[in-house]
């Protein structure tokens, strides 16, 4: 058996760890590309969203190279995510694909479904184990989340251009290297001495962004067109309403870590613009928004991919959001035509009028 | 004064029009609803939507623009679940959120929430929400309740003989028993399409360019999710290797396995809205059911406003000769 899953950003970094811990072999996909995305998209539905033309894609690649059972966490609605298993494994079933699935449900209704499908993956292993593996994956994805906070406020103060990045590749490597829960503290000391050393500015003026919307596009850099790369470079420091190992306590553990900021709060402070959750981060991306405009930051991006149906019913929402609460807010639609140049020129214009909000308060103030 | 509700002709309108209507009326309730679709309705409703929302909820908004300074209220529940662990869509649940953002006169909006999602929760409940607005009387509510699920019941076994939404609520306004022989099964000798596709897509003829009428004209059998009794498309939803979470959904793809095994169909018809999220999914699974099991007449109409009716009805035509050919 070996084990594969959809890329969304580093996400695999924490499921590698974590079924390796348990002695599962894994095969992850090749980084998603362009390529990923024209094998996906071609045998997708044209409208289904841009993760599961990915996620198809992905499979398809990762079975080229070995990979024969396929890992996906379900969902119960109301939005595709919870079906995108049946229907990817539909479709690769009619190409010819050999595939073993194993959706992990949320265990709301079959508890000991839930635990016959890990048991599945795992093998005989003790409980004990299992645990400590998820522990130990869900400490990557701290580690990975916390290192990438370091990148974001470094890269717009950064005095050489690109040695944040630099710096954040290495440290990555190191958590990807750390194979025991042991490392995973070393590993993280030495790859945030990587990110310090990289030279700032500290009293450059940066417009700060917050960062709303679909989950996996939000974290992952092939679909959002490095968005966060960008607008570092363009000297804005930008914050993201979800992080990665928040993803994973929220759907893979259920919230059972407690503790870490959760999208509850998120979704407190979405009414009275939006009353009622609508489906995958809809409501925070709302809330967050109000949120971050209160913090007194300059402006939010929501990204969303084309058809997306929670982010869409945000979308029609912020505007009256950023009006009252004063905050501009642009949003960013992705599909598989969404080109580089475009996308930079709209930021651009973006951050020039934050820019000149920025001024106009300090002249202000 | 009564005061007056406004119901905007779209969404769910076509599904369960007759129970909110009675059950507001009995409470001594006025009601009106908006006209049919026309192009001021969808030009308005374009106007006030995001690009990126779909078509019938644009429209949707157009009827509400539509109700606006003519009515006290707008009927408009925010409808998270009709049916035990299934939802609608998330731009339901979203939309009278979405509708207090894009219009800013809008009159109050009844947005109580129908929520079934938990199987021991009760529409009565639901309602009564609703129904305290207008009347303090418990009692009267709950006979209100009563007399609207009747005329749900009788509204349904209507679409069941195979009559269409607009002309069984007609059927019911002025309680006519009798019905006209057109209101049998089946109205010609013609072959027997099933059109599948959410009611509030199928039955509005703006939108859907009169496809059931001009079928019909065509002497062509129209049957669709409706038309059948709900234990038959639940049951053929369940070939499905997990349970559905939507409900449109289930009546799409329940229909369709049902009318494909049925030998007097003859083709089917495919309706969905440009860009619809569930659809997206529950189409490609309908679709590759069909090619793996039997070889039939399809066609797949995807709606939009900007959809132009020649493109239709020449696919139409073109659908139905292979039809009748395949009839010999
Ligand atoms: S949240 Fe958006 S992208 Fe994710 S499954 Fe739902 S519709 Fe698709
Ligand atoms: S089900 Fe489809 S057509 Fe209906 S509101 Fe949702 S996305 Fe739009």
């Amino acid at each position: 058996m070996k084990v594969t899953f959809p890329h969304m950003g580093y996400l695999w970094i924490s499921l590698k760890a974590m079924l390796e811990y348990l002695g599962v072999e894994v095969q992850e996909p090749p980084p998603t590309t362009k390529k990923t995305l024209i094998l996906g998209s071609k045998h997708a539905p044209e409208f289904a969203c841009l993760p599961l033309k990915l996620n198809l894609g992905n499979f398809m690649e990762a079975a080229e190279i070995g990979a024969d059972t396929i890992l996906m966490a379900g969902g119960c609605g109301p939005c595709r995510f919870g079906y995108y298993a049946q229907v990817e494994y539909d479709i690769l079933q009619d190409l010819g694909y050999k595939y073993q699935l194993v959706v992990v449900e949320p265990p709301e209704k079959h508890i000991s479904e839930f635990l016959a499908r890990i048991r599945y993956i795992t093998g005989g292993r003790p409980w004990w184990q299992v645990i400590n593996a998820i522990r130990f994956g869900y400490m990557k994805a701290r580690v990975v989340d916390d290192l990438e906070k370091l990148a974001q406020w470094r890269r717009p103060r950064e005095i050489t251009p690109g040695s944040t990045d630099q710096a954040f590749s290495s440290a990555l490597q190191l958590i990807i290297k750390a194979g025991h829960p042991r490392d995973i503290p070393k590993a993280k000391l030495q790859g945030t001495h990587l990110m310090n050393q990289v030279q700032v500015d500290e009293r450059k003026p940066v417009v700060k962004i917050g960062i709303v919307g679909e989950i996996y596009t939000l974290l992952e850099p092939f679909t959002n067109l490095d968005v966060e790369r960008h607008l570092g470079r363009m000297g804005a420091e930008v914050n993201r309403s979800i992080c990665l190992s928040e993803w994973i306590n929220d759907h893979l553990f259920m919230g059972l870590i407690k503790g870490t900021r959760s999208s509850k709060e998120a979704r407190r402070a979405a009414p009275p613009y939006l009353n009622h959750f609508v489906g995958g981060h809809g409501q925070e991306s709302v809330g967050s928004t109000v949120l971050y405009a209160k913090q007194g930051y300059d402006g939010v991006i929501q990204l969303l991919p084309f058809t997306c149906m929670p982010e869409i019913v945000a979308q029609s929402i912020l505007p009256g959001v950023s009006a009252d609460l004063d905050i501009p807010v642009l949003t960013l639609v992705v599909d598989e035509q969404s080109g580089d140049a475009g996308t930079i020129t709209r930021l651009e214009a973006f951050i020039d009028l934050l820019n000149r909000k920025y001024q106009q308060k300090e002249v202000l103030a | 004064m009564k005061p007056t509700v406004g119901i905007p002709r779209a969404l769910l309108y076509y599904e369960f029009f007759p129970l909110w209507n009675t059950f507001l009326k009995s409470l001594g309730v006025s009601t009106c609803v908006s006209p049919c679709t026309n192009k001021r309705i969808l030009a308005n409703g374009l106007k006030n939507s995001v690009d990126e929302a779909c078509l019938p909820i644009k429209l949707a908004m157009g009827h509400v623009i539509e109700l606006c300074g003519k009515v006290d209220y707008i009927f408009l529940p925010r409808i998270v679940s009709v049916a035990p662990r299934e939802y609608i869509c998330p731009k339901f649940l979203g939309f009278p959120d979405m509708v207090r953002n894009a219009v800013p006169n809008v009159p109050k909006l009844i947005d109580a929430n129908i929520d079934l999602y938990h199987p021991r929760s009760k529409a009565q409940k639901n309602l009564h929400e609703i129904g305290k607005l207008f009347c303090s009387n418990p009692m009267r509510i709950n006979r209100a309740h009563k007399t609207a699920c009747q005329s749900l019941i009788s509204y349904k076994k209507l679409l069941q003989e195979n009559i269409l939404p607009e002309a069984a609520m007609e059927i019911m306004a002025c309680k006519e028993i009798v019905f006209k022989n057109k209101h049998s099964k089946y109205d010609s000798n013609g072959p027997t399409i099933a059109l599948i596709g959410h009611s509030y897509n199928i039955y509005d003829q703006h939108i859907s360019m009169d496809i059931i009428g001009r079928l019909k004209k065509l002497g062509v059998n129209v049957v669709t999710a409706e038309t059948l009794p709900e234990e038959i498309v639940r049951q053929g939803a369940t070939i499905l290797p997990k349970k559905l979470f939507w409900t449109l959904g289930q009546q799409s793809i329940g229909s369709a396995i049902h009318y494909l095994s049925d030998p007097a169909i003859s083709g089917i018809i495919l309706v969905s809205s440009f860009g619809c999220g569930p659809d997206a999914l529950t189409g490609e699974l309908i679709e590759r059911y069909i090619h793996r099991t039997r070889t039939i007449p399809f066609l797949k109409l995807t709606l939009d406003e900007h959809t132009g009716e020649a493109g239709v009805i020449t696919r139409l035509e073109a659908f139905l000769d292979m039809v009748y050919w395949k009839a010999g």
